[in-house]
């Protein structure tokens, strides 16, 4: 859901850039509190597969495709900070080196699917993890929950962005905004359930303080 | 830095150029959520023509010398070296910062 130039109106575009810019700015001195030795490489890591796995768009309905997102992956390896600069990264690069997603629709963007992305789904994530009993199943519907919930919230803050701007009525956009991106999301939580339980398969020896989970926060 | 964790990060890295340069041709060409919303509601000519940034490298993820998957597998292999080392790059820098606090 990379917003393109036009989109959106100039008062929509520099507010939302300007809370980006501030959040962000605040998410990278939260961020760098957790980056160690450890943490640097693995958030290198991500960016890469982020970057890369935003490329396999796959068909979600007839001549529509969606693609993973990542945000909801990351919050829950490295924290919503740490997230939050990996998928900005991200969206930066695409803007500058391959024009995906308008340099003026950067800053909502960035609010969609680095903030809001990364952090709505990662309050649920450790909602769900505190609230419930530790178990399996539980934790990898709050990891699929997780996935769903990040497409969700960007797409309704971006169908939000685009009423405001004028350029679509929101009782057409945002119904179909969501309706598209519920499908999406699906897609987005499942493979952050298996990319997560990969990685987790892996973690036995890494040492719990590289992933932490809230239900064992030490 | 135990090996497992070494093995992680590699694979990791491994696994993301596969997806961006073998996989990436056969991602599906039809358009994303936004834009086929933009296509049926009728507000995709809000769109700029051109965009404002005019001088990405690979504009869609291709380039005018390279036809085809050619484009597409060059701009994954570029695009996911340059996230990596953005990554790297900026764990760095914010890691460093967090000892003179």
């Amino acid at each position: 859901m990379h917003i393109p130039d036009g989109f959106l109106s100039n008062p929509v575009a520099i507010s939302t850039g300007l809370a980006s810019a501030g959040i962000l700015a605040f998410s990278l001195k939260k961020a760098s509190r957790k980056l160690d030795d450890k943490t640097v490489p693995l958030m290198g890591v991500c960016s890469a597969f982020v970057f890369a796995a935003q490329m396999l768009n796959f068909p979600i309905a007839a001549g529509t495709s969606g693609h993973f997102l990542g945000a909801a992956f990351v919050s829950i390896l490295l924290g919503p900070w740490i997230s939050c600069a990996v998928i900005s990264t991200v969206l930066i690069l695409q803007a500058l080196g391959f024009a995906d997603g308008g340099i003026t629709a950067l800053g909502a963007n960035i609010l969609n699917m680095a903030i809001i992305g990364c952090f709505i789904p990662y309050a649920l994530y450790w909602s769900i993890n505190k609230a419930l009993p530790k178990n399996k199943g539980i934790r990898a519907f709050s990891i699929f929950a997780t996935g769903f919930i990040s497409v969700i919230s960007a797409a309704i803050f971006c169908s939000i962005e685009l009423a405001v701007s004028g350029t679509a009525p929101l009782e057409i956009v945002l119904p179909a905004m969501v309706g598209t991106h519920a499908l999406i999301g699906i897609g987005e939580g499942i493979i952050t359930a298996t990319a997560i339980s990969v990685v987790f398969s892996v973690k036995g020896d890494i040492g719990s303080e590289v992933i932490k989970l809230p239900s064992t926060a030490e | 830095m135990n090996i497992k964790w070494k093995w992680l990060l590699i694979g990791g890295v491994l696994v993301s150029l596969f997806l961006a340069i073998v996989v990436s041709p056969y991602a599906d060409e039809n358009p994303d959520g936004l834009e086929r919303i933009a296509e049926d509601k009728g507000f995709a000519e809000a769109a700029s023509e051109e965009p404002v940034w005019a001088n990405a490298p690979m504009p869609d993820y291709a380039h005018p010398s390279f036809g085809g998957s050619s484009g597409t597998k060059l701009a994954g292999l570029f695009g996911t070296l340059a996230a990596l080392l953005a990554g790297l790059f900026i764990g760095t820098l914010l890691k460093g910062k967090k000892k003179t606090t």
